[in-house]
């Protein structure tokens, strides 16, 4: 098999591109999704909000002004073919250059403080990105840019259960996270779980599944039933958007398993705001 | 939906007409504060300094904008997390702050702190930053430049749309809308929070 040689360069345009059109156009999934729950929702307050969500949303794209004005962390998986050569840098370094362009040249705020537990001084160009990196099969990159806000990434939660709770337990977990983060994630919020594997790859594979698209459901038919339970429960607590009550509380619920160890039911929660903000490419 | 037009100072009497769900509109000035511009006018309150902005009245935004474009007022800015600011909220309405923008809940602390210095906590809807900059029409740095995007401004704001969640009776609208909309059968849990 011959090798293919990418250019680091073209790694760092497809980043920056990905980080302005990410902050500016809402997926059109996220928005129908938004546009659908206006038809369900009961309270006329959430109706209103809503309404300003979508009005956001036309005027984010019109006039190129970031959706929210937390532009958020630079999560960034890459998916690198193993026959693929990266020519002329390092790849951490080119996505990185393309995080520090992107949010230049499209006015993103920039969010990331160094020394975190003692100086917090902003790093005043968004990088590090949190970068995550697979090797599969083939000759192509693809990237998956997701910025991340604080308001709801701060509500992500982890427990190891006992092996023998099952479902309940996750069913459980979920909505008692939900309940207790009301507001702060800004709400109608996508959902993301992962339940298995351990500690890091259960909060890997929580926030992977962002990346799905509304509405979209796993394949596998037990996971995709966890999939229904669990969005259907969320949107009972009565949270609805920005939690002033209603029963818009989730757009969508995704969930992630992995074999995990005798002793452990790990699950992880990794919770996404309305501006559902995700972008890929294939390079 | 109808909305109150507020006109900002606020006086007392305009808060005792708010309660918890009413959609409001902001006109006038309001200030923006985030963490670290709150800490340091607490800080200078300890020392017994004199503070930058003369708060009695006032309305603060908590909002951390985007760089503005060439020639634009403000970026995208919308509200943050108003829970963080929990710990330094009554000394702000004990220097006569009166109404406080931010988005989600607030402690039970806090909830009763309004109650006690008459004021009110809204809501702007989170995530449209792009939509409320459209009612920012002047924008200036008035305090802690070194800061950047969490300096203190000075915010011209035109019909600017927020929700009141905390009345000066100590309501909570995001409590009562929870219990109004709930199907589930679970218990609402007694912690309200997950910080952060």
């Amino acid at each position: 098999m011959p090798v293919r040689e990418i250019d680091a360069a073209t790694i760092t345009d497809t980043i920056a591109r990905l980080a302005v059109e990410a902050t500016h156009y809402l997926p059109e999934d996220v928005e129908g999704a938004i546009r659908a729950a206006k038809t369900t929702e009961r309270s006329p307050l959430a109706v209103q909000i809503i309404d300003e969500i979508l009005e956001n949303a036309e005027i984010a794209r019109t006039r190129m002004l970031p959706l929210c004005q937390d532009t958020g962390s630079a999560v960034v998986h890459v998916e690198l073919g193993q026959d693929v050569h990266i020519a002329g840098g390092f790849l951490a370094d080119a996505i990185n250059e393309g995080i520090r362009r992107g949010y230049a040249e499209g006015f993103l705020r920039k969010s990331i403080a160094d020394r975190p537990f003692s100086a917090r001084t902003n790093t005043q160009d968004n990088t590090p990105g949190i970068i995550h990196t697979e090797i599969v099969p083939g000759d192509k990159v693809h990237l998956y840019f997701m910025p991340k806000g604080g308001g709801c990434e701060n509500m992500s939660r982890y427990q190891n259960f006992l092996p023998g709770m099952g479902k309940k337990a996750i069913v459980d977990f979920v909505c008692e996270t939900v309940d207790m983060s009301g507001g702060n994630p800004c709400p109608p919020l996508v959902i993301g779980v992962g339940v298995g594997g351990t500690a890091e790859k259960a909060m890997t594979m929580a926030k992977h599944t962002l990346f799905r698209q509304i509405g979209s459901r796993h394949p596998d038919e037990e996971v995709a039933a966890l999939e229904d339970e669990l969005l259907e429960a969320v949107n009972a607590l009565g949270v609805g958007p920005q939690a002033v009550g209603g029963s818009t509380t989730a757009l969508d619920v995704f969930v992630e398993t992995h074999p995990t160890h005798i002793t452990a039911l790990p699950v992880a929660v990794n919770i996404q705001c309305h501006s559902a903000r995700t972008k890929q490419a294939t390079i | 939906m109808s909305s109150i037009a507020l006109t900002t100072p606020l006086t007392d009497e305009v808060i005792d007409g708010l309660k918890p769900g009413d959609h409001v509109t902001f006109s006038g000035v309001i200030y923006t504060a985030r963490d670290a511009a709150h800490k340091r006018l607490i800080e200078l309150v300890k020392r017994g300094d004199e503070l930058p902005v003369d708060l009695r009245g006032q309305v603060i935004y908590y909002v951390g904008p985007t760089p503005p474009r060439p020639g634009a007022v403000i970026g995208s800015a919308g509200p943050t997390t108003a829970m963080r600011l929990d710990p330094y909220t009554e000394p702000m309405l004990e220097l006569g702050v009166k109404g406080v923008i931010g988005k989600g809940g607030r402690g039970p602390a806090v909830r009763a702190a309004f109650a006690k210095n008459h004021a009110v906590y809204c809501i702007a809807v989170g995530g449209t930053g792009a939509l409320l900059n459209r009612h920012i029409k002047k924008a200036e740095v008035v305090a802690f430049e070194d800061l950047g995007t969490e300096a203190i401004r000075r915010l011209e704001v035109e019909g600017f749309p927020a929700i009141v969640v905390n009345d000066c009776r100590g309501g909570d609208l995001l409590e009562e809308g929870k219990r109004q909309y709930r199907t589930s059968e679970r218990p609402i849990p007694a912690v309200q929070s997950l910080g952060g």
